[in-house]
């Protein structure tokens, strides 16, 4: 089964394990105020400069908040698995140190097995299957193992 | 400037009524409202008209009389009915009219509120995954509240509770039925900590309020009550705020507080002079958050407060004595006018089983929603 990414532009694509980076999101930085967005974007919030830059995003951080998504979201927008196929799936912001808080989807969706403020990860995930076949990949964040 | 009076409010119970229009709960509203202050739609100078479902809420004159007055139409998220009041206030303030009517009307089917991520600045992608929702935003507040500042799960199930109980005494509220902290917190959970009947629903309903000159309120009603301060507020950078793919590592207060603080400075009175209180309870741990923005209390002291019941109708904090959003619902466009009708009565104190004890004299409104948007009012009598 092919897999493509959710959208482009927002991560690393295709997966390139051989340069040993692992994914990545992008994200844009202002280059006048050094403010970092995700995704990228044409005009910087803080000080409305255009001069914004891609840039490559951090993939370690810690979780600042979090909740499960226990219900299907409505669709549309929503395009993942709905009624009985419907599986929760954990959200967050994951804050990559001194760059900017990204909100995520989390692997995890056991209230027990998450804590604010611990290290998280960027990893990429299938979510659904799209009208071609093709598996639709998108990023979340799973528990770095062995860290509490 | 001129001061501004409310001389009339009127209502169109909150619920489901499957044979009924917003449209038409809006007029039922507005003849409420003009009943009330004594006057007849002929009078009506202006009105400002707030609604997400419909349109054209100025399309209400086709029922009420066709008078040709300025009629704006108003949609500004979940402070909809605030940006309405505060038009409809300065329009007065300004001198442009001396008397006129905010009205706000919904009517939502059931579910989350829902839209196309893209008319929110936000990516297609952010809502493909399952991330555009405000439910989930209102989870990772107050979880990431209730980690910073010791707020338990029981308080959560209390204030709900608390709301559903005041529910029962509202003849006009969607849910009238008491339930137990036990079955809230049993009831199913949708984004954690909060469960189902901690969360308000999207509902119908309308809410009108007549407003004038407050020199010319004697004419209309005996006991008027002023509006001191109307204020609306957009989010700023490093607020935590609904629909945000992304924070900065910066972090500032939320709208709701600067909507709040610039609505103390305008009415010339603090949080310890206020006696009665209306707070955005989208969820329960909206109102634990919103009682600390704003400035009824220090981050935290929520927990021994709702424990000795301090938010009762008969504690020394009530909030959302009407039951608020969760036992009302959320027509969008009515809510906040819905929050001003309940403190006319107070500050009137007509509010029957309702009605806070010692002669309540200043009353507070607070609404938050999407995409970071907060309104707030001070009245008095």
């Amino acid at each position: 089964m092919a897999q493509v990414p959710v959208a482009e532009g927002i991560f690393t694509w295709p997966p390139d394990e051989a340069k040993g980076t692992g994914p990545q999101l992008i994200g844009s930085r202002c280059t006048d105020c050094g403010i970092v967005t995700f995704p990228t974007q044409d005009s910087c919030p803080r000080c409305a400069s255009t001069a914004m830059a891609e840039h490559r995003l951090p993939p370690r951080g810690r979780l600042w908040a979090w909740t499960t998504q226990e219900f299907p979201p409505p669709s549309p927008p929503y395009a993942g698995a709905g009624g009985r196929d419907f599986v929760p799936f954990g959200v967050g912001y994951v804050e990559l140190p001194d760059e900017v808080k990204v909100e995520t989807r989390l692997t995890e969706s056991n209230p027990d097995a998450l804590r604010t403020g611990m290290e998280m990860e960027l990893v990429l995930v299938p979510f659904r299957t799209d009208d071609d076949g093709n598996e639709v990949v998108t990023f979340a964040f799973r528990p770095v193992e062995g860290k509490s | 400037m001129n001061d501004v009076a409310i001389v009339g409010v009127g209502l169109h119970p909150f619920g489901r009524f499957p044979d009924v229009t917003a449209i038409e709960m809006g007029a039922i509203a507005i003849r409420r409202a003009l009943a009330d202050a004594g006057v007849e739609w002929r009078d009506i100078q202006f009105a400002f008209g707030g609604s997400y479902e419909v349109d054209n809420p100025d399309a209400v004159v086709a029922l009420m009389g066709l008078t040709g007055i300025p009629f704006t139409d108003v949609y500004n998220g979940c402070a909809t009915a605030a940006s309405a009041l505060t038009l409809a206030a300065n329009t007065i303030r300004l001198g442009d009219s001396d008397l006129g009517i905010a009205v706000g009307m919904d009517k939502h089917i059931p579910g989350a509120f829902t839209a196309d991520p893209r008319l929110y600045a936000c990516p297609s992608w952010y809502g493909e995954v399952g991330q555009f929702l405000t439910t989930k935003f209102f989870g990772m507040k107050i979880n990431k509240y209730m980690h910073d500042h010791g707020i338990s799960h029981e308080t959560l199930a209390k204030v709900a509770a608390k709301n559903y109980r005041n529910g029962v005494l509202n003849p006009n509220a969607f849910r009238r039925k008491a339930l137990s902290e036990e079955e809230i917190l049993a009831s199913p959970m949708l984004n954690y900590p909060l469960t189902q009947y901690m969360f308000c629903s999207p509902d119908e309903g309308a809410a009108a309020v007549v407003l004038c000159r407050a020199e010319n309120a004697h004419r209309y009603s005996d006991n008027p009550i002023y509006l001191r301060a109307t204020t609306v507020r957009t989010r700023r950078l490093g607020a935590f705020e609904v629909h945000s793919p992304w924070l900065p590592i910066e972090e500032t207060v939320g709208a709701t507080v600067d909507a709040s603080r610039a609505a103390y400075e305008m009415a010339g009175i603090g949080p310890d002079d206020v006696d009665v209180i209306q707070l955005q309870d989208t969820d329960a741990g909206a109102e634990v958050i919103h009682l600390a923005e704003n400035g009824f209390c220090a981050d935290g002291d929520q927990e021994a407060l709702v424990a000795d019941g301090a938010l009762e109708i008969g504690g020394s904090l009530p909030v959302n004595t009407d039951g608020g959003l969760i036992a009302n619902g959320e027509p969008i466009g009515a809510s906040g006018l819905r929050q001003v009708h309940e403190i006319v009565l107070q500050l009137r104190g007509r509010a029957g089983e309702r009605q806070v004890p010692g002669n309540p004299k200043v009353g507070y409104t607070q609404l938050y929603g999407a995409p970071g948007t907060a309104g707030v009012s001070i009245l008095t009598n």
